[in-house]
């Protein structure tokens, strides 16, 4: 017997409109997983501690375990799928597998969010800035060093790139 | 040969007196001899490396950060159930009855199992097989599985499992070293001999005594390391799907697939040929995922039962139980040096707090004792390990398995013997150090070492003469050295069958593809098969395809435990590897008429030596002349280690085929009012052999030491004892939050100093760097705080109430201020 579903809403997500059945309790990160099939937020506590469902709403990263997806009606959400342009990867994505910046590649793409919003509101972050607001994504592989010398590659280029257009 | 290395005599001693004989004397068959090729395994193929040594992208990097990547979690199947399992609430406790029939009557449930459906034992190690998939008649720590269900979604499973009910009779429980011992009637493990004893191991290699008293400082200290946990960000998953033909395939979470297929087939009484394990990628392991878990049996269980897929996924707080972590150890060491420096006699005690059952635990046990001969030779070693049984989760293999907690001790006694005998640790290390092509006390053979060129460069790197016993008081470096093994010299169970396969397959499209039964979770050992067939056969890497870790399409390979991979898959890799390009070189030369050893292929082009610019053509095409030549491209490879360990007892466990070898230099900041300690850097020197991919060893160093920083300062998998409202060996906070492993705001700076010593049996030369790098940041950062502060801190984790407590215990200023002026006296004495 399947649970009887909920309402069904519209999330924006990635720039599309996608409808989907929600119950009350239906978590966003629930909702983009299961029933949206964006698989690439991941689950690595369903508490809030870890950081790798991190989704960004709004220009802010928003932790999707512990957030209701009722609540993200009509907001712009941004996953991880949403980063690249077609099939050119964003240069985050470029400079973190230039970098070795992912080894497991669980807490990648909550991190990549977390640096995305960082690097849309301060494009020219320093270390501390880059520690600072990757505090919330925990990564046991990497020991932080090649996420931060990633983030500083994809800065660096986008500003060039931002230069020379 | 190191003049003072030598080969032990030992006698070993065994308190369960197993059956069978584990760490067996050397085996008489032949074992298989992997082939040798001119110029060795270290050579290049063409001249000089393409590939290799560059600084590449990993095969499936793009994947993850696209989070195209797909994780157990990731995948749904059509009809798929989700499973869940009860847990005890108590640490010990009879299970009287189990009754389900509440359960079983909400709609949307399809099954219920418990330990009656799955009585077969298992075991990681074939002569400690204790566990089962659910317990049967006992639970044994605070969330042993009990039962198991499968519904339609997560949330009614879980409804499922209130609905259960478990009458218990609760017992007494043990949760540590000394209830486990002073209680043996209150026995966790009815599989132990005797009591709650575990494993007990002694161990001795020439006169420990005479060498002790021989010495001129002797050093008598106990240290405690604290448990830890994995905690990969990936929570355990599970998928088992039984088809209607009878044939059970299971999707994992998994490091060691292989095993895991053994394991599936025996407890649910399956021919092995029926069963089929599958790892997608795997978002972290640590050693964590390096055994059958309760999960996959009972998903398989569960799917056999309904004939639906069933999917489990653990919570993050049931991956704290499931746990399999650092073991805590209590060591107490009697270490002699002479007053040039020379290390005498070693002799070691060692008690470690096990968990509730056995896991990897009897070799943990050898562990504790056999790698620690290495970087630096000593006269005489023994020691005494025993391991008990505590109803705790279950510890296990941590990266660094069974020698970290030992390396600990044993570097910070040097560092207080090369202070009692006025010398420089840095240089006291190198005194002793035991070289290339040595034995060690224990009858280890090391070859390649290039443990002398890591210390120079964390001497260097960290300016370690400027500022060792020179800095402002709250301010130090600490320095130690490890050892770790490339791979165990022999296959868990019993054989004489190759330890790593590969299938090669070449496209006449110029395209190749590697089969293997790797196992990738992270470190890059896909990466590794890629670039030895890329530089092998001249090919781009992205115009290879790794297939990997799926037992029905693979070649068995053990998988990714003992830091085996690349030395091991990377030697299968570059058998299968070369007898293509010999198909391919010969095909060559009889079309061009030169010799096949002037065929060289390299970055998309076939060409000879000769005549470079006539005889040339796209590897593609070369693919196609050897095909037309030779029938359809494809070979095998494999790797067998040789015979190789002490012949005694036990004298197998810690045997390698290559040892690496790390040496760090850790600067802290200590605050003596707050007893707050910050690790400002660590430089890491790492011995690989040859690093294949420079970007994937770096990361593995600073994960690394990372992660031995964690131990120190921060981690603690501990738990509360009994108190109004719950019993004893409740999980202290299973959760990340609680539990605590760093964020990117604690983490200090790590700088990487990669050593290239290049061995003469590794592929291209190379050795492990995915756990050695972790065993001395402990040590290194105990030994720091004594630089910074005057207070050894011999106890983990070095957190603030613990160095407050030292810096009240005695006059740690009064220490400081000595140990400088004997390092002022030290360096004139070195002037003179």
């Amino acid at each position: 017997m399947e649970r009887p579903a909920g309402r069904v809403c519209r999330l924006k997500v990635n720039g599309d409109v996608r409808e989907c059945a929600l119950e009350p309790h239906t978590t966003l990160l629930e909702a983009l997983r299961y029933g949206l099939g964006l698989t690439g937020s991941k689950q690595g506590c369903d508490k809030g501690d870890c950081g790798a469902c991190t989704v960004v709403v709004d220009g802010q990263p928003v932790l999707a375990c512990i957030s209701l997806a009722l609540a993200f009606e009509g907001r712009a959400v941004t996953t991880v799928e949403g980063l690249a342009r077609g099939a050119t990867p964003h240069p985050l994505q470029d400079a973190f597998d230039v970098c070795g910046g992912a080894q497991c590649g669980f807490c990648t793409p909550g991190v990549l969010m977390s640096a995305w919003a960082l690097l849309e509101r301060n494009p020219r972050p320093t270390r501390a800035e880059i520690a600072q607001a990757l505090s919330g994504n925990l990564c046991r592989c990497t020991g932080y060093t090649k996420i931060f010398e990633a983030v500083e590659l994809a800065a660096r280029r986008m500003a060039a790139v931002g230069e020379s257009s | 040969m190191s003049p003072r290395a030598r080969s032990g005599a030992g006698k070993a001693g065994d308190a369960d007196g197993m059956k069978v004989p584990e760490g067996r004397h050397m085996p008489e068959a032949e074992r298989l001899t992997p082939p040798a090729w001119p110029g060795g395994r270290s050579a290049p193929p063409s001249g000089e490396f393409a590939v290799i040594g560059q600084r590449t992208r990993k095969v499936e990097g793009l994947a993850k950060v696209t989070g195209r990547a797909v994780y157990a979690d990731d995948i749904q199947l059509p009809r798929m159930l989700h499973g869940k399992l009860l847990r005890s609430v108590h640490a010990h406790a009879r299970i009287l009855e189990i009754d389900a029939s509440a359960a079983l009557a909400l709609p949307g449930v399809h099954a219920v199992i418990t330990g009656r459906d799955l009585p077969t034992y298992y075991g990681i190690i074939p002569w400690t097989e204790d566990e089962q998939a659910l317990c049967e008649e006992k639970a044994r720590y605070v969330g042993d599985a009990i039962a198991a269900v499968a519904a339609d979604s997560e949330y009614l499973a879980e409804e499922a499992l209130r609905r259960i009910r478990v009458h218990y009779e609760v017992l007494p429980a043990v949760t540590s070293i000394e209830e486990a011992l002073e209680h043996p009637e209150r026995q966790v493990n009815e599989k132990a001999r005797e009591g709650n004893v575990s494993k007990h191991v002694h161990l001795e290699f020439g006169d420990v005594e005479a060498r002790l008293a021989a010495a001129d400082e002797t050093v008598e200290a106990e240290y405690w390391y604290e448990g830890s946990t994995h905690a990969p960000i990936e929570p355990h998953c599970a998928i088992g799907d039984f088809d209607a033909t009878g044939f059970l395939t299971v999707i994992s979470s998994t490091q060691v697939a292989h095993y895991l297929h053994r394991d599936l087939a025996k407890v649910l009484d399956l021919p092995t040929q029926r069963v089929r394990v599958i790892q997608p990628v795997v978002g972290g392991a640590f050693g964590g995922k390096s055994e059958s878990f309760s999960l996959e049996f009972c998903a398989a269980k569960l799917s056999m039962l309904t004939g639906r897929p069933v999917k489990i996924l653990y919570t993050r707080e049931e991956v704290f139980y499931a746990h399999r972590g650092r073991h805590p150890m209590r060591l107490h060491y009697r270490t002699g040096m002479r007053k040039d420096g020379t290390l005498t006699g070693v002799d070691a005690r060692i008690q470690i707090d096990g968990g509730a059952y056995s896991s990897f635990g009897l070799v943990t046990t050898y562990y504790s004792g056999q790698l620690l001969t290495a970087p630096y030779a000593m006269d005489a070693y023994r020691f005494d390990s025993t391991r008990v049984f505590t109803n705790k989760p279950c510890c296990g293999p941590k990266r660094g398995h069974g020698s970290v907690q030992p390396r600990f001790a044993f570097e910070c006694q040097i560092d207080k013997l090369a202070e009692r005998v006025g010398l420089d640790p840095i240089a006291v290390r190198r005194k002793n150090f035991i070289g290339a092509n040595a034995r060690t006390v224990n009858g280890m053979r090391v070859t390649s070492n290039g443990f002398l060129e890591c210390l120079d460069a964390v001497e260097r790197a960290s300016d370690w003469r400027a500022k060792f016993r020179r800095l402002p008081y709250g301010r130090g470096l600490g320095v130690a050295g490890s050892m770790y093994i490339s791979g165990t010299n022999y296959c868990i169970y019993p054989n004489e069958m190759p330890q790593s396969g590969v299938q090669l397959k070449l496209d006449r499209s110029g395209r190749a593809t590697v089969f293997c039964g790797a196992s990738d979770i992270g470190q890059g050992v896909d990466s590794v098969l890629a670039l030895i067939v890329a530089e092998e056969l001249g090919l781009d890497l992205r115009d290879i395809r790794v297939v990997a870790a799926d037992t029905d399409l693979t070649p068995v390979d053990l998988g990714s435990y003992s830091s085996r991979e690349t030395f091991m898959v990377g030697n299968a890799c570059l058998d299968a590897a070369r007898k293509l390009r010999d198909v391919i070189a010969a095909a060559l030369a009889e079309r061009w008429g030169c010799r096949a050893d002037q065929v060289t292929l390299a970055k998309g082009v076939a060409c000879s030596t000769r005549d470079p610019h006539k005889e040339c053509m796209s590897v593609k095409d070369a693919f196609q002349a050897a095909e037309a030549k030779s029938g359809t491209l494809g070979s095998v490879g494999w790797y067998q280690t040789p015979k190789l360990g002490g012949d005694y007892r036990g004298g197998t466990i810690g045997a390698s085929p290559a040892y690496s070898f790390t040496a760090h230099v850790a600067e802290v900041e200590g605050d003596p009012e707050t007893g707050f300690v910050r690790v400002v850097k660590l430089w890491v020197a790492h011995d690989c052999g040859r690093a294949l991919s420079p970007v994937a060893v770096e990361g593995q160093m600073e994960g690394s030491a990372y992660m031995g920083f964690a131990e120190a300062l921060f981690e603690q998998h501990d738990f509360k004892p009994a108190a109004v409202g719950h019993g004893p060996g409740i999980h202290d906070g299973p959760s990340l939050l609680d539990y605590r492993i760093p964020t990117s705001l604690d983490t200090p700076e790590f700088e990487s100093l990669i050593v290239e010593s290049v061995d003469p049996e590794g592929p291209y030369g190379a050795k492990e760097a995915g756990e050695g790098p972790l065993h001395p940041s402990v040590p290194a950062i105990a030994n720091a705080i004594y630089d910074a502060l005057g207070i050894r801190c011999d106890r983990l984790p070095f957190h603030p109430p613990r160095v407050l407590g030292l810096l009240k215990e005695g006059d740690a200023r009064a220490r400081w201020e000595q140990a400088r002026r004997q390092r002022d006296g030290v360096a004139v004495a070195a002037a003179r």
